[in-house]
């Protein structure tokens, strides 16, 4: 497993859609830090888009690399090897490439612009952390949907879907339920619903840690209790571990079963 | 105005005409005198206590005429507990420079470190107060100054504290340079008209900074309240006016940096709100002119609860607060112009400084969050991005003619 996940990796550092990436988080860090001047304040912003872009990503890349080395996957399969480990390599290669990409890109700046000496750095390694499990969440969600459909087309549909899907969509169905139910008590509710989609759980982990979190006011109470204790904080990153481990199991489950 | 001047006038005179014939008595450890009760029994109309440094264990010391107390190097006036320490009922009263401490806690009775009543034409300066119940209590009093004292409390919870400095149907007081921490409520002014607040410094109180209930006709300018319980508090009071003061870093569930109730005819000019939950929290307040604050890092800049009208929201600057206005109906009476937003996306194409699209304040996710207040979770989610941007589009729930029609492009100086 490891000889595979060493050639994935290598290849795809050596590929350029790597250094594209690293070279956008490069660039967005660095306008980011030119234009707002104040670490915490673009701490924030940066949340912002990577609580959007880096699933967006992982998803794409994840499919894309999927189907671009179909026919090496094929060629590996003829040889004694373990099927799990020739797809959990592929995963754990395609996955750690971004999650480096984004770390480099993204920490490079940061570290230039004084980031050891700035009280936002546990804000700022919280949003590093949270960044890698959402690559990690989303590159292995992909691999799921890419071994499930043979069709590329079918494939890139169902991965967009499912990015649109988290991302979008559920805030919205989310919002409805909370609405339609506002008359009854929605404190757990509302913190099942934050647990359950890995992009939302990012997002409120990240406000609370910056100090938005009081401005929740009196229900935010109930979030700050659970999110602002370390108890919350474990929870919570268990939470992002399982949505990390459910779709890599599953890559083991199916690759066992497949028809190639 | 004419009135307090040949009031204090009368006094001056009558103080000179007595300067010549006071003298001064000495206490301390080792003096003939040794207490500060004995030298007030002993002393004449005018006379002059100089307390030199020391401790002294003492509680009900009644002021009952004309005297200047002044202590030397801070000497230590200790009521062991016990309750009142300091009890003014004379006018012309100046106390200074004491170290006044272990006020006794009651709760039948307001136990003050120093109390004012009845009378008027009191200085009290340059004290520090700790351990304590109620600090600088004036009742019924007027035409005082209440000048550069420290208060320092230990107070944990409400109902068994008690406020930094209470005004209770006094007026004419001036409270200026006062450093107060650690009480139920820094400021208190309850019936208490025409008094004036100056440049004192409320933090770190149990609930509010400054409170204000059933007081007109007051100023409260330059000063700074700061990390209190729940902010400052202005309920049923008229023609307040509030100059340069700095709201900062009142956080909380609860909490506000400033929350108004009933307040009319008002003046809030030149303030700072600065990371504050809710900047202003405005109810049933009417013709108020809002201009030339700041407002900065808020969670919602201004929420305006309802029987507002004709308030005027003029050359503000709104920066970066999650929310700019919160609003939870749909009428609208107030005017809001040539604020700056730094939410404003619109263009400037004839580049008068003025943008050519009015801004709309108020977002949909903000009426939102009031109806259900859980959906805050949600907050800074795409989705949310989406449909605040359609209802900036074509309003439907937010009030369609709350917008500045001239909204800066540049931020407002003055």
């Amino acid at each position: 497993m490891l000889k595979i996940l060493k050639y994935s990796f290598f290849d795809l550092m050596r590929s350029r859609w790597s250094y594209v990436y690293f070279a956008f988080y490069l660039l967005l860090g660095v306008v980011l830090l030119f234009l707002n001047n104040d670490l915490s304040k673009a701490v924030i912003t940066l949340m912002n888009v990577i609580i959007v872009l880096v699933p967006l990503i992982g998803t794409i890349f994840g499919v894309m690399y999927y189907y671009n080395s179909k026919e090496f996957t094929e060629l590996l399969l003829a040889q004694p090897l373990k099927r799990s480990s020739i797809f959990l390599g592929q995963y754990l290669g395609v996955a750690l490439s971004l999650s480096i990409s984004l770390i480099l890109g993204l920490g490079i700046p940061f570290v230039f612009y004084g980031l050891f000496e700035s009280s936002a750095i546990w804000d700022f390694s919280l949003l590093l952390v949270t960044g890698t499990f959402l690559t990690l969440i989303f590159t292995a969600l992909a691999f799921n949907i890419a071994m499930s459909n043979e069709n590329k087309i079918k494939g890139f549909g169902y991965a967009i879907l499912l990015w649109l899907f988290l991302a979008i969509i559920y805030d919205g169905l989310f919002l409805m339920t909370l609405i339609m139910f506002e008359d009854y008590p929605l404190d757990k509710v509302s913190l099942i619903g934050t647990m359950l989609n890995p992009i939302d759980l990012s997002r409120t982990l990240i406000l609370l840690k910056l100090d938005i979190s009081a401005l929740l006011g009196y229900t935010g109470a109930v979030f700050k209790q659970f999110f602002g204790t370390s108890f919350g904080l474990i929870i919570s990153f268990v939470m992002l571990a399982i949505w990390v481990a459910l779709p890599v199991l599953r890559i083991v489950f199916k690759s066992k079963k497949k028809d190639f | 105005m004419k009135t307090f001047v040949q009031h204090n006038l009368f006094y001056i005179i009558f103080f000179i005409g007595f300067i010549g014939f006071s003298q001064t008595i000495e206490v301390c450890g080792d003096c003939t005198i040794t207490s500060l009760k004995e030298a007030i029994r002993i002393a004449k109309d005018f006379d002059t206590i100089v307390v030199k440094k020391g401790t002294y264990k003492a509680h009900d010391i009644v002021i009952d005429k004309p005297l200047t107390i002044v202590g030397e190097n801070y000497p230590v006036i200790d009521g062991e507990l016990k309750g009142e320490i300091i009890t003014i009922i004379s006018d012309n009263v100046t106390v200074d420079g004491l170290f006044i401490i272990n006020v006794g806690t009651s709760y039948t009775e307001d136990y003050a470190a120093i109390r004012v009543r009845k009378s008027k034409n009191f200085v009290i300066q340059n004290l520090v107060l700790e351990k304590l119940f109620f600090g600088i209590y004036i009742e019924k009093s007027s035409h005082g100054k209440v000048f550069h004292n420290k208060v320092i409390g230990d107070a944990v919870e409400e109902y068994n504290s008690g406020n930094g400095i209470q005004l209770w149907y006094s007026h004419h007081v001036e409270i200026e340079h006062n450093y107060i921490e650690h009480v139920r409520d820094g400021i208190y002014l309850e019936f208490s008209d025409d008094c004036l607040i100056k440049n004192n410094v409320s933090a770190l109180n149990i609930r509010y900074g400054l409170h204000f209930m059933f007081s007109n006709d007051d100023t409260y300018q330059d000063n700074t309240f700061e990390n209190n319980g729940a902010g400052v508090a202005v309920m049923f009071s008229k023609k307040i006016r509030m100059y340069n003061n700095t709201f900062k870093e009142n956080w909380g569930t609860a909490s506000y940096g400033m929350l108004l109730k009933e307040i009319n005819d008002s003046e809030i000019i030149g303030n700072t709100f600065e990371e504050n939950t809710i900047g202003i929290n405005i109810e049933g307040s009417n013709r108020i002119i809002y201009k030339h604050n700041n407002f900065k890092n808020n969670g919602w800049a201004i929420k305006v609860r309802g029987a507002c009208y004709t308030n005027q929201f003029v050359e503000n600057n709104f920066l970066y607060n999650s929310f700019d206005i919160a609003y939870n109906s749909k009428v609208n009476d107030n005017v809001f112009d040539k604020n700056y937003w730094s939410n404003y996306t619109g263009y400037d194409l004839d580049k008068d400084g003025i943008g050519d699209v009015p801004y709309r304040p108020v977002k949909l996710f903000s009426y939102i969050v009031n109806r259900t207040p859980e959906t805050i979770i949600l907050l800074r989610s795409m989705f949310i991005d989406i449909i605040d941007f359609s209802e900036k589009v074509s309003p439907v729930f937010t009030p369609d003619n709350l917008m500045d029609h001239h909204p800066q492009t540049k931020k407002v100086t003055w």
